[in-house]
């Protein structure tokens, strides 16, 4: 059927928790009210990231977008705009350029993005394989199986010089070759799609807007390491996610473009979800594979490593989200394009997600080397309030932290541990100087104590210790030999914790303890919190905020 | 054999080509129960030939997984930082005190019960939370209260 106007409603989990779906329902019934359903399509798109903010409402052909919207809107939308034509001027999305986002296609990034893995988030319609086919999807597929040996695929995923983007920045190459080279006939491709990073929520954006770029690269990976079967591991956290994989499967399957002798060649491969049931230590690469395995997610001694023994003990590539949809541009556009963008040492983009005390929230991509100052301050639009900077914590609890002082340092990989910081898995909690120190490590203490799985002592009782210590500090109890034993308990669980979680659980701590210095000496030396957060009065109830 | 078991089997039955199945089924099976009760466990270990220590220790790992009867409506508040520093711990107040419950707690009328979570992954709508598999974002009192009442009826 032949539609005069299709209208894209974002659905993501972030746009549901701000009533997308009542705005489509009241959108698909306003159409029916005023007998357009056979002209005006409604369909559903992903998030467009930082750029626009929850829920969007776009209109094509006449590329028009409403945003924010919201129920009430509804009714004038259809009324004016669909029914009459009529634009309605005063729910246009203003872009930041400070003019009408309306004449534009695709949709207009911010000026320093780079859309790489995002390349079809908010544009297309993630429940239909066609429109992802439309924008090359599956060709990448096609040229490696009718054109490149599985050496030749390897080959250029290396000179791509593409890092893991899960946090740990391993060249995704190098997994592969290990992988192919290792002996056994039964192989796997694994998704690491257990996003539990706090302040991280770029794999499920993709997951959300385009999950055909993710089945396509693990398709390729397949072939490239001789596997095939493969296992998306998605956090329960994200109905959404694992709904529109669901779909997506099913449709690749449909068009043989997953499952026996994929596009004709003698090359079979297919994918099965797998849903997570709430432990962040399963993002950890072994822990995921038990958790697979029906067991414990608790992480394996290692080496060896997955692609040596993985899943059931075979070898196993387990690659993130966002280093998978990297896969299929790196494949149509050559090693070369993939090298231009980011840093010589660290090429590509990077999807960053904004969260806390920062104005504009959401995900970005750029290309690496971009600075802490450019993302806070320009794509961010600087602190809320007008509060000064305290830090930007990068990756989650488990990455790096960075000071005010590191605001030009380029984020990359291989940059950042230079400076005790990590870039992790892209997600950037910005913190104002109105927060107490002791509360923010606290928090990160606590949840390390929640997630830590028990298997080892330094993790499972080094957190407990620490969170103890902490609660004494914010008591006004805590006294200078405390900060002492905080540093040694962060140290030691650093050298000692088995899996690579309990090691980077204290890093917050270690940092923060040397640059916040004052602030903590204030709360054992004066009994004074300087910002006013912690109780400092020994009678007053503990907030007893989690299980243990 | 009784209607539970029966369900069972039939969970059972559908991960039978599934090398490890053992996580898929308890999910599943919760599912349908609310919770996952120590004598089911204790089926499910015999029928797939495991320890039922072993099937005990997977139920309580993961935090999705009950082996306590739980509400109708499971409401999970963050407490990761993304939503600590835009005001969680007003959110988690505000609950306990429109509920007249405390975390952990499950409503007298057995429809709600209140838990803290790690990170939901819509930091991008901070202060959030999560009620069954819905989540609900930039809460502020008023927007609690709206949303508890679209469940209270």
């Amino acid at each position: 059927m032949f539609y005069r106007a299709h209208v894209l409603v974002e659905m993501t989990s972030g746009s549901i928790a701000l009533g997308a779906a009542q705005l489509k329902e009241q959108l698909e019934r306003e159409i029916a009210r005023l007998g357009l359903q056979d002209e005006v399509k409604v369909l559903e798109t992903g998030s467009f990231g930082a750029a626009i903010p929850s829920p969007f409402i776009a209109v094509y052909p006449d590329n028009i977008v409403y945003a924010p919207v919201s129920v009430q809107h509804v009714r004038k939308i259809v009324e004016e705009h669909l029914l009459k034509g009529r634009v309605v001027k005063e729910l246009l999305f203003i872009g930041e350029r400070g003019r009408d986002v309306t004449a534009f296609i695709p949709l207009s990034p911010m000026a320093k993005e780079k859309r790489v893995v995002l390349r079809n988030c908010g544009l297309i319609d993630p429940l239909n394989i066609e429109e992802y086919i439309a924008r090359d999807g599956y060709m990448a597929l096609a040229k490696v199986l009718t054109e490149m040996t599985p050496e030749e695929v390897i080959e250029v995923v290396k000179r791509s010089g593409l890092q893991g983007r899960g946090g740990a920045g391993f060249p995704t190459g190098l997994k592969w070759e290990f992988t192919r080279r290792a002996e056994g006939e039964e192989k796997y491709i694994v998704c690491n799609a257990d996003e539990g990073e706090p302040g991280t929520f770029k794999d499920r954006l993709i997951l959300e807007g385009d999950p055909h770029s993710v089945l396509e690269a693990m398709a390729i990976a397949g072939y490239a390491v001789g596997a095939r079967e493969g296992y998306i591991y998605v956090r329960a956290e994200y109905p959404q996610s694992i709904r529109h994989l669901e779909v997506a499967i099913v449709q690749a399957r449909e068009r043989g473009l997953l499952g026996e002798r994929i596009l004709g060649t003698s090359f079979s491969f297919d994918v099965k979800i797998r849903r997570g049931a709430g432990a962040y230590v399963c993002g950890e690469e072994t822990a995921l594979l038990e958790s697979i395995e029906g067991k414990r997610g608790e992480p394996r001694v290692k080496p060896p490593y997955p692609p040596q023994r993985g899943l059931w003990g075979k070898p196993t590539v387990i690659n993130n989200v966002e280093t998978l949809a990297n896969i299929p541009p790196i494949i149509l556009n050559g090693p070369e394009w993939f090298r231009g963008i980011g840093t010589p040492t660290c090429p590509g983009t990077k999807v960053f997600t904004l969260t806390g005390n920062v104005n504009t929230l959401g995900l970005v991509e750029v290309p690496m080397g971009i600075t802490l100052r450019e993302l806070v301050f320009e794509i961010g639009g600087g602190i809320r309030g007008g509060h000064g900077l305290k830090l930007v914590q990068t990756g989650g609890p488990s990455g790096g932290t960075m000071t005010p002082d590191l605001l030009d340092v380029p984020m990359a990989f291989d940059t950042l541990p230079r400076y005790n910081s990590a870039l992790g898995s892209g997600a950037l909690t910005v913190i104002d100087d109105t927060h107490c120190i002791v509360d923010v490590v606290r928090n990160f203490a606590e949840f390390f104590l929640h997630e830590s799985c028990g298997k080892c002592t330094p993790c499972r009782v080094g957190n407990r210790r620490i969170v103890d210590i902490l609660e004494r500090i914010a008591k006004g109890l805590g006294t200078l030999e405390d900060l002492e034993k905080l540093s040694y308990l962060g140290h030691y669980m650093k050298a000692t914790a088995f899996c690579g979680l309990g090691q980077a659980a204290p890093n917050p701590l270690l940092r923060c303890l040397e640059f916040f210095r004052d602030e903590f000496e204030a709360h054992v030396r004066e009994k004074r919190c300087p910002q006013g957060i912690c109780a400092m009065k020994p009678q007053a109830q503990p907030k007893k905020t989690l299980r243990v | 054999m009784s209607l539970v078991y029966q369900d069972v089997e039939a969970v059972i039955a559908k991960y039978r080509e599934e090398k490890t199945p053992l996580l898929c089924i308890l999910e599943e099976v919760q599912e349908k129960w609310g919770y996952l009760p120590r004598d089911v466990l204790g089926y499910i270990a015999q029928r797939l030939e495991i320890p039922s220590s072993t099937v005990y220790g997977v139920a309580t790992f993961y935090a999705f997984l009950e082996t306590k009867p739980v509400g109708k409506y499971v409401i999970r508040v963050c407490r990761s930082a993304p939503c600590h520093v835009r005001g969680a711990m007003n959110v988690l107040e505000t609950l306990k005190k429109e509920l007249g419950i405390r975390e952990g707690e499950t409503t007298r009328d057995g429809k709600f019960t209140l838990e803290v979570t790690s990170c939901l992954g819509v930091c991008g709508v901070a202060p959030a939370m999560m009620i069954n598999d819905v989540t609900y974002g930039n809460l502020t009192e008023d927007r609690i209260r709206e949303v508890l009442a679209f469940y209270r009826d």
